[in-house]
């Protein structure tokens, strides 16, 4: 038998930690036109446009600090009760939309899937960063009401001096949406069951997100086992002690969402890459 | 013997496995018994079992194989024409060769970059405009940015798209989709280009354009192209070998012009009925009658008759629809005589079942050799493939019928009457 030799082999067998991260780089070009076909094709036959990115957050802050903090009487410390919600809905918001959008990649993508090969795992990332668009202009309203209450009135806000860092959370957020939602949605395409959890399951679980009740009075009533193991409380409850100098950041819970979100994200992309290859079949 | 290098892409032993059904709660069960035999470190149990892929008869498992130890190489520069009957395996090899999906068995290596022509606008965003869409599409293809670029004037000139370019694809024809998908492709520069029907849209001028573009892709680049058609025209005039499957299997590789005579003398093959069951009934005959007396040969718009019977096994359904339908050569559904469309449905009285069609005008397809596939349905499905052929001639009164050329004029023939002044 002479010594054959083949550039590429498409076999049955791969191996479960070679995550073709070779590859991913090749195609990067596709990875930033995918980022500007969900950015130009945003508003495309809508008449309020990005105007709705803005509505959502502001009603839902207004309506949760009229529920949650004038009729129930949460405290929110210092903060003015409606930007506190508005800057932990900003956060939160983000985290869902990569989530519940990556989710759905294999039973979204499945004409062009099933026509073309491509590095599955571009399609997700291109989520995840052209939802920063989506988050940027939520971020700009926040700025601007928070701008509104250091100028306007005396509640004494300041952000903390280690605002400098929000970017490093919004990375490991995106991390854990992108690696969450890569897991959901190679598993949702043989058990559709998990779209159901997925969307009334990403509801419940800002409530214990810290988005509109603050960890300070979980602490009080004693059930701060509740959030205690949820790396999303974190991020939110730290997002705040950035933008507005308010609540507490423990050290543990840093340590304990870099990992949780590391070992989400490699995860993730293991189990997305095993089932890319004949999810086609399935779904 | 053959040199390694001029072998360019080596299929071993390919084999793939569907699993048919719902996938429901029995899935899990599946899974389980499959983690189970993984963990232990024996043989996944449902690859021992399946059936090769006839669509006609119900199998016995629910496991079937779409593709059964596939074994052939392709040298550099060679363009291979790939043909079959519906539900031989074309789609599913091309599936596997483009990555898609994974084979279930055996390995398909390959020197170079495998490139597949994308189906009509697969990949085009409709908001999005001919130019953005160049970018993208030649992105999920593979190439880089700046490929596309120093392309771009080539790529807009060949797909004669230059007065769009800049308007949102959703205002394309789908002529106009398919000349903009096939020249971003055209460009790629892939080492194998795999192409898939796409050329059954557009007209005939681009149909050239694109077999000319074809040619010049492996005869001056030396590179090599798959090209999964139902038409044996383009195939004959494109290909230098032929590769027939059949139910999973190459039944054929070799000359071109042979394996089109032989995979088309295997369609015409049965000439009258053979006793055709499933598991629900029996299919006794079918037949063809004009001026009283059974026969397969027809004139054009010739009135005739078709009657045919069957037996029910066990149970009586109700609510049944028969389905008749022309295929022609090449193994293309031209037309459809269906009790459904005409808003019949019966209910048989007793087992036996007899039915009459009467076509008062005949057909009006261009003349050749056709053979006829029937459904039975209620909520069960009796498919039968290749019940009857028979042959259409032609009527001097209307014209060149012969002529008609299916690429060009379509299959269909319509009456007409001409007045020039």
């Amino acid at each position: 038998m002479e010594k054959e030799k083949w550039l590429f082999n498409i076999s049955p067998k791969n191996n479960t930690f070679n995550l073709n991260l070779k590859e991913v780089w090749q195609y990067r070009d596709l990875l930033f036109l995918f980022v500007k076909r969900d950015v130009i094709t945003l508003y495309k036959q809508t008449i309020l446009g990005p105007l709705w990115y803005l509505i959502q957050p502001l009603f839902t802050s207004v309506i949760f600090t009229l529920v949650f903090n004038n009729v129930a009487g949460i405290k929110t410390g210092g903060i003015p009760p409606f930007l506190f919600n508005l800057a932990g809905i900003t956060t939160w918001n983000y985290f869902k939309e990569c989530l519940v959008a990556t989710s759905d990649t294999f039973k979204k993508n499945e004409q062009i899937f099933g026509k073309v090969y491509f590095p599955r795992i571009i399609m997700p990332m291109s989520i995840i960063i052209s939802n920063l668009l989506k988050f940027a202009i939520q971020l700009f309203i926040l700025i601007c009401f928070y701008l509104y209450y250091v100028f306007f009135t005396n509640s004494g806000i300041r952000p903390s001096e280690f605002l400098f860092l929000f970017p490093v959370l919004i990375v490991f957020m995106g991390m854990l949406g992108l690696g969450l939602g890569m897991i959901i949605s190679s598993m949702v395409i043989k058990y559709r069951d998990l779209t159901f959890l997925v969307s009334f399951g990403i509801q419940l679980l800002m409530y214990i997100s810290l988005v509109v009740i603050p960890l300070s009075l979980f602490q009080k009533k004693g059930v701060e086992w509740l959030v205690m193991y949820n790396p999303m409380g974190y991020i939110i409850e730290t997002a705040r002690f950035l933008l507005l100098n308010e609540g507490n950041i423990s050290q543990f819970g840093i340590a304990y969402t870099v990992i949780f979100s590391v070992l989400c994200l490699l995860f993730g992309t293991v189990i997305f890459n095993k089932t890319e290859k004949t999810f086609i079949d399935t779904i | 013997m053959m040199k390694q290098q001029d072998v360019i892409l080596k299929v071993e032993n390919v084999s793939k496995q569907y699993r048919l059904g719902v996938v429901g709660t029995g899935t899990i069960s599946h899974d389980l018994n499959r983690f189970l035999a993984k963990v232990s470190g024996k043989e996944d149990p449902y690859l021992k079992i399946g059936e090769s892929n006839d669509r006609s008869t119900k199998g016995t498992s629910e496991y079937v194989w779409a593709l059964k130890d596939i074994n052939f190489e392709v040298k550099r520069g060679e363009i291979i024409g790939i043909i079959g009957k519906n539900g031989a395996g074309k789609s599913t090899l091309l599936k596997i060769l483009s990555k898609v999906t994974g084979p279930t068995r055996g390995s398909i290596k390959y020197n170079g970059k495998i490139a597949s022509l994308l189906e009509v606008g697969t990949g085009f965003h409709p908001e999005m405009t001919g130019k953005e869409n160049i970018f993208l599409n030649g992105a999920i293809l593979g190439m880089t940015k700046k490929e596309i670029s120093r392309k771009l004037d080539e790529i807009i000139d060949f797909s004669g798209c230059e007065r769009y370019i800049d308007t949102p694809v959703k205002r394309y024809s789908s002529g106009m989709k398919v000349r903009l998908a096939f020249a971003v492709a055209a460009f790629l520069e892939p080492d194998i280009l795999v192409v898939d029907e796409v050329l059954a849209v557009g007209d005939a001028e681009f149909q050239k354009k694109a077999i000319g573009k074809m040619r010049d892709i492996s005869s001056q680049a030396g590179r090599t192209v798959l090209f999964v058609s139902h038409d044996m025209a383009a195939i004959q005039s494109l290909c230098s070998r032929l590769i027939v499957l059949d139910k999973g299997d190459v039944y054929y590789d070799g000359d071109v012009s042979v394996g089109i005579e032989s995979y088309m003398s295997s369609r015409k093959t049965k000439n009258n009925v053979k006793l055709l069951e499933d598991s629900k009934l029996t299919f006794n005959n079918l037949f063809f009658f004009k001026g009283g007396k059974s026969s397969n040969v027809f004139k054009i718009f010739e009135s005739l008759y078709i009657k045919g019977s069957f037996v029910y096994k066990n149970n009586l359904p109700d609510d049944v629809k028969i389905e008749l339908f022309i295929i022609d050569d090449f193994g293309q559904r031209i037309t459809a005589i269906s009790s459904w469309l005409s808003c019949i449905s019966f209910t048989p009285k007793s087992k036996n079942v007899n039915f009459e069609i009467k076509l008062e005008n005949g057909f009006s397809i261009k003349s050749g050799n056709y053979s006829v596939d029937i459904l039975i349905y209620d909520y069960n499905k009796s498919y039968f493939e290749n019940v009857l052929t028979f042959e259409l001639l032609n009527d001097y009164k209307y014209g060149y019928l012969e002529d008609i050329e299916p690429r060009h004029h379509g299959s269909v023939y319509t009456p007409n009457v001409w007045k020039i002044n």
